[in-house]
């Protein structure tokens, strides 16, 4: 089944066709976005792309992690860290499967992302052959777009339209399906980048009229409080965003992803919002005047109960996905379009504004909250070490400058909570999807995308195990990751929510964890375990000093709980410090 | 916004592509809402397919939907409409005994006041063709039903809309 496509010579600028397969295609097409570093595992159906791969690998680096889920999480790593498109590569069947649990990840957290699944023969497809699987019917409600290429002809644009529509707009992650025989198959190659698409509006054009009306109500606010998302981060709109803020004096709040695109010291930043956010931006979302949202979606972990969300505020979203526009949350005005170029617009509209006043009820329960609950969690008195020590234990040494990944669970929350941000893209973590196993790949993908910063996993003991397998790519590939894993013996999130909502039944999630610094040290990764607060310093500097992977396992008190809380379906206002 | 449930007719235009009417029909699955029908055939641009989708829900609901289709890289627009806002049919087939045509006068008279027209005859059957609201349809198979139905069956929702569409603008637009 041979293409036969002439060599079209209509454009003598664009460079000559050249007759290759479909999987040497696949590669050259990676290599033109630039692409220099994928994820993936090999099998059978793939095995014409690796090929390719072997021949291309002074040019593109394979990286093989331990498991397909692996794959993705690193490639959402290097996404993260890096604003480039994170690309993983996998066989048909299982090997395809295994990456939806990323994939669903990428979605819901707004990931570029390209993964590339191998698939059974087109004469095969639908006859239950030896591993294959629908993975376009798996994945299609969890991609922003995925197709089936049949035909070697089609590679080079349905790559170029994949590499397109993960990374413009609103992220997301694209699945493309290759089946052997257009692998095998050889065909007049081309390559041209995809600059639109007809039924496709990445970025909605902003309405001036919306804008003014935004500018207005902010200039009139006497309470007003932001709340920035990711989308500062992926619309790399940081710097427009703190002239707004620090034009007018607005105290501002972030979701999980939108951590660290203002510094943490910042006098303007007010903490974290959501179920397990700071006091004060919670508390007085419902005493606002005017809410001014940015880049976020209003997840019902950062808003609690709807009903009582933020009803005295006149609310502002600013969103590049006009899906989101009163999904959630009622907007009084809804300026749409690209957060850099939004910002930037409305910075001359607004009045200059300190809101002194307002600013100090923030400064007065940010006291209450240290009082009631940091103070303890940073500086314990008691025996046990706290999560939140380590911490700060880290920011000492780090400076700030670490790039945290965290897994998901109670050490996620500490330490978003508590870790120091000084730069961008600073937060690799999975919010929206809450993927225990999530922080050790993806931290792999963050350190390889940026190998000048350090990286440290922060891991619980629960999810550590569900991808600790990718040991063995960072023992393989050398990567100088830093991992620590605060070990409480416990799943102790849930364990949490057992002890407050069902009457401290801990069902399943006492935990008996094997010796990790032996596992650690099976793959030649150095490893130490502290238990008492006096070691806890000298190990994390001997961590943060080691020139290669470290691997360190704290000790934590096993029943700690994390606070602030808003309890399912309660008012943000009441969200609870002990 | 009403919080009552309506019907709409959802019409959807979108690139002629394997797998959409998965992704557009998992919208209203997540969201747990039951498809009354669902039509797709090409439309009035070349290229470009129309699916037409009953459902039954709040216009709050309905909007958000639309959203979420709209999202959808190879959907090129979605719109909403009341029936008041629409011009729509269904169409239906019966087969039926043909001795019965020939014993009951009745039928004779039912395919005559129902605007039926007949599409074939043998010796065995005869099939019937009815389009029309629903309601017209449900009446043509309760008084057929006392005969005796061999076969029935009814298509989704067509319409088409009183204002216009402005699709090819659209993608006039885009092509500059």
């Amino acid at each position: 089944m041979k293409e036969t496509q002439t060599i079209e010579k209509t454009d003598i600028k664009t460079q000559v066709t050249e007759r290759i397969s479909g999987s040497e295609a696949v590669v050259r097409c990676l290599l033109a976005e630039g692409v220099d570093i994928l994820y993936g595992y090999p099998g059978g159906a793939i095995m014409p792309v690796y090929d390719e791969l072997y021949k291309y690998q002074d040019k593109i680096h394979h990286v093989l992690t331990r498991h397909e889920q692996g794959a993705t999480h690193a490639a959402q790593g290097y996404a993260r860290i890096s604003g480039k498109v994170g690309v993983a590569i996998a066989t048909s069947g299982p090997g395809a499967t295994n990456l939806i649990t990323g994939i669903a990840d990428a979605q819901i957290d707004s990931t570029p992302m390209v993964c590339i699944t191998g698939q059974v023969g087109s004469h095969l497809l639908g006859t239950d052959a030896f591993q294959e699987t629908d993975i376009i019917g798996i994945s299609t409600p969890v991609t922003k777009w995925n197709h089936q290429v049949t035909k070697a002809s089609e590679i080079p644009e349905v790559l170029a339209k994949a590499f397109y529509i993960a990374k413009s707009g609103r992220p997301g992650p694209v699945l493309i399906d290759i089946t052997k025989d257009a692998q095998f198959d050889e065909f007049d190659f081309k390559y041209e980048k995809c600059t639109g698409i007809r039924s496709y509006i990445p970025v909605p054009k902003t309405n001036t009229t919306a804008l003014k009306a935004a500018a207005k109500l902010i200039n009139e606010a006497k309470k007003p409080l932001v709340v920035w998302g990711q989308g500062i981060i992926l619309g790399e709109a940081e710097a427009e965003f703190k002239a707004v803020i620090e034009k007018s004096g607005l105290p501002s709040a972030w979701t999980i992803l939108g951590a660290s695109a203002i510094p943490t010291s910042h006098r303007l930043n007010v903490g974290m919002v959501g179920m397990h956010g700071n006091y004060a931006p919670n508390v007085l979302t419902n005493e606002c005047d005017v809410l001014i949202a940015i880049g976020m979606r209003f997840d019902d972990r950062v808003t609690g109960n709807l009903a009582t969300y933020a009803k005295q505020a006149k609310v502002i979203h600013f969103e590049i996905d006009p899906a989101e526009i009163d999904k959630n949350v009622k907007t009084e005005v809804a300026v749409l379009g690209d957060a850099k170029a939004s910002l930037k617009a409305l910075l001359p509209l607004l009045n200059e504004n300190s809101h002194h006043e307002w600013h100090q009820k923030f400064k007065d329960l940010y006291k209450i909250e240290v009082e009631k609950v940091i103070n303890g969690d940073l500086n314990p008195t008691k025996e046990g070490l706290t999560m939140g020590e380590v911490l700060k234990e880290i920011n000492n040494q780090s400076k700030g400058k670490a790039a945290i990944v965290s897994d998901v669970g109670q050490h996620q929350m500490i330490a978003c909570r508590y870790a120091e941000f000084n730069e961008t893209k600073s937060n690799i973590t999975s919010g929206g999807l809450g993927t225990m196993g999530f922080a050790l790949p993806a931290a792999i993908g963050a350190k390889m995308a940026a190998p000048h910063r350090e990286v440290v996993a922060i891991i619980g003991d629960g999810g550590y195990q569900m991808t600790i397998q990718e040991l063995g790519t960072i023992f393989q590939t050398k990567v100088p990751v830093k991992i620590v894993v605060l070990n409480n013996d416990f799943l102790g999130m849930v364990r949490q929510w057992q002890q407050l909502f069902f009457d401290k039944r801990y069902a399943s999630t006492e935990i008996q964890n094997p010796n990790f610094i032996t596992i650690a040290e099976g793959y030649y990764i150095k490893a130490k375990k502290v238990t008492k607060r006096e070691d806890l310093a000298a190990a994390v500097k001997e961590m943060m000093d080691a020139k290669e992977a470290y691997f360190l396992e704290v000790s934590v008190e096993k029943e700690d709980n994390v606070f602030p809380m808003i309890p399912t379906g309660a008012s943000v206002s009441d969200i609870r410090l002990s | 916004m009403s919080q009552e449930k309506q019907l709409y007719t959802v019409s959807v235009y979108t690139e002629n592509n394997i797998g959409l009417l998965n992704r557009i029909s998992a919208i209203f699955q997540r969201r747990h809402i039951n498809i009354e029908s669902i039509n797709s055939s090409v439309s009035e641009i070349e290229g470009v397919s129309r699916f037409t989708i009953l459902v039954k829900i709040t216009e709050e609901q309905m909007k958000k939907i639309i959203g979420q289709i709209e999202k959808q890289v190879e959907v090129i627009k979605a719109f909403y409409h009341t029936d008041d806002e629409t011009i729509y049919q269904e169409s239906c087939l019966f087969k039926v005994k043909s001795d019965l045509l020939f014993n009951e006068r009745q039928i004779q008279n039912i395919i005559k006041d129902s605007n039926a027209r007949i599409v074939t005859v043998n010796k065995e059957f005869f099939v019937l063709e009815k389009s029309g609201r629903k309601s017209e349809i449900e009446l043509l198979h309760r008084e057929l039903s006392i005969f005796g139905i061999l076969q029935f069956t009814r298509s989704g929702r067509i319409s088409v809309t009183k204002e216009p569409m402005e699709i090819s603008k659209m993608l006039e637009a885009f092509q500059q």
